[in-house]
């Protein structure tokens, strides 16, 4: 049974704004992380785009489908990125041997979770909003030309970044940094179950299921749909918000199960390896 | 009127891991203004205790009360009150001195955050340094930052694990005078985990002395030294630890 620390509903907007200044002076302090936050996402936009355009020129399809690729991987990478950027700063505390000094401090576990939340927007925006510059320069593919759809596109992709990279922290809270691959690979088995580049009828029949079953397939059918079909389908969005709200709640109630086994196992004493 | 709750109060504590018992059933109550040392050998049960303390781990059994508030259920009453100092525990390297102490004066919600920074920088000898990079002071400027981030909200309880470890003496003499002062201002209670006998000796007003998991003794520090027959505390800690403590008190 899960019991609730009195008080640790609270929720204080200083002790969380306190922990955004945190990573916020971090990334300021540091060159090569904000240029990493760049890297990464132009190469494979810049690959990707190229692969699009020479299909383009080939195959007749995909030159009515302009921008599937590209697109995908710009909304690929929100998904990724916005996992990685979340728990990248939870990581930073176990690299800086901090996360004793948290645990041990008045911050809830909703303050920090809220504001590795917000730090992973940050980081996304400094890493993917000039790269979609990029593809508007280089490909003419303008990510913002989705318009309201983008919206919808991207809180829901954010709602599954944040649930799995909320999960994963508490993973690596409550196993050292040996789970810390995790971190870095866990996203990777989304990618070929939520057909990022691909519809869901390329998959085998009895792995179309499992791929519906994840808030992110609906996102990515969404994204062909507007782009291929010139259409808009908002019962897509709104059965991927129902799965995130599901896949949301189950990444905060891993992570507060972890942390209390982590209180049980004296993970906490020896955050490290 | 209800008399003050004690700053620590511990009952029949018990914390096994897997299937190794680390405490085994210690007790023992902190009167405000005391300070105690926490003395035992690698293993002992030193860092469960203050971990218990602190909310850190959760008792397989017994109970852990801080300033009236049971541990860990209730620790978010009384976290903002007491504060911990480890050399052991690191702060955010690449942030500033300054930065640090805004973040951790921010979760405290330390009132008046400029202002206490530069109280503690004056105090503890970093006004100077107060907008270097952490990772870039020696060990003894990152103790006393350590020290700065434990006293940032000026806590009732302050618990310290070798406070003065990897300090040339001149510099953890002064962390000791610095220590004495708050406590003496502040009426502060403070536990100590130390292996410096001389600094126990100095510090504290009473001495718990834990072996694989258990109190062997528990008295002021010149109670012991009549007790075992000794003139320093180091040779009474190696008496416990070996063993001897019970055959020279027969002796006796």
């Amino acid at each position: 049974m899960t019991t609730l620390s009195d008080g640790v509903l609270d929720f204080s907007t200083r002790r969380t704004g306190a922990m955004m200044l945190r990573y916020w002076y971090l990334l300021r302090s540091s060159w090569p992380r904000l240029l990493d936050l760049v890297y990464w996402p132009t190469v494979q936009m810049i690959t990707w785009g190229f692969l699009q355009f020479y299909i383009m020129q080939n195959a007749g399809f995909f030159a009515k489908a302009g921008g599937t690729f590209i697109g995908a991987v710009l909304l690929w990478d929100i998904l990724f990125r916005g996992q990685l950027g979340f728990s990248i700063s939870f990581m930073e505390e176990m690299w800086a041997r901090n996360i004793g000094n948290l645990m041990m401090s008045p911050l809830r576990p909703f303050e920090f979770i809220s504001a590795l939340m917000v730090m992973s927007i940050v980081r996304l925006a400094i890493g993917t909003v000039p790269v979609t510059f990029l593809a508007i320069a280089f490909f003419g593919f303008n990510l913002y030309g989705l318009g309201l759809a983008l919206v919808a596109f991207f809180l829901n992709l954010m709602l599954t970044a944040w649930a799995v990279g909320i999960f994963v922290s508490g993973l690596v809270l409550r196993n050292g940094l040996g789970a810390e691959n995790l971190a870095w690979s866990i996203m990777f088995l989304f990618m070929p179950l939520t057909c990022v580049y691909y519809p869901v009828s390329t998959l085998p029949a009895w792995l179309q299921p499992v791929s519906w079953a994840l808030p992110p397939t609906y996102v990515f059918e969404g994204m062909r749909a507007l782009l291929i079909e010139h259409t808009f389908r908002p019962d897509l969005m709104l059965h991927a918000l129902a799965l995130n709200v599901v896949f949301f709640a189950a990444g905060v109630f891993g992570f507060l199960k972890l942390l209390q086994s982590a209180r049980r196992h004296g993970s906490l004493i020896q955050a490290g390896e | 009127m209800h008399a003050p709750a004690p700053p620590i109060a511990i009952e029949r504590l018990v914390k096994i891991y897997k299937t190794i018992p680390a405490v085994d059933g210690i007790s023992f109550t902190l009167t405000p203004g005391s300070v105690t040392g926490l003395l035992g050998g690698n293993g002992a049960g030193k860092t469960t205790t203050i971990a218990s303390i602190m909310g850190l781990t959760t008792p397989t059994s017994g109970r852990v009360t801080v300033l009236g508030a049971e541990m860990p259920r209730q620790r978010y009453r009384v976290l903002h009150r007491m504060n911990f100092e480890s050399p052991y525990v690191a702060m955010p390297m690449r942030l500033t001195i300054r930065q640090n102490l805004t973040v951790f004066g921010m979760l405290y919600g330390v009132p008046d955050l400029a202002q206490r920074i530069k109280q503690l920088g004056e105090e503890l000898d970093l006004t100077d340094l107060l907008d270097r990079q952490t990772g870039k002071l020696s060990d003894g400027q990152k103790t006393r930052v350590a020290l700065a981030k434990g006293l940032i909200n000026a806590p009732e309880l302050l618990l310290l694990d070798e406070p003065t470890a990897s300090l040339d003496p001149d510099t953890a003499d002064w962390v000791r005078g610095h220590l004495e002062r708050y406590r003496r201002e502040r009426n502060a209670t403070m536990l100590i985990a130390s292996h410096n006998m001389a600094e126990v000796e100095r510090l504290c007003d009473r001495v718990i002395i834990m072996k694989r998991g258990h109190i062997e003794d528990d008295d002021t520090p010149a109670k012991l030294l009549a007790r075992y027959g000794r003139r320093t505390l180091e040779e009474v800690f190696l008496d416990v630890a070996r063993g001897r403590g019970i055959e020279r008190e027969a002796m006796q």
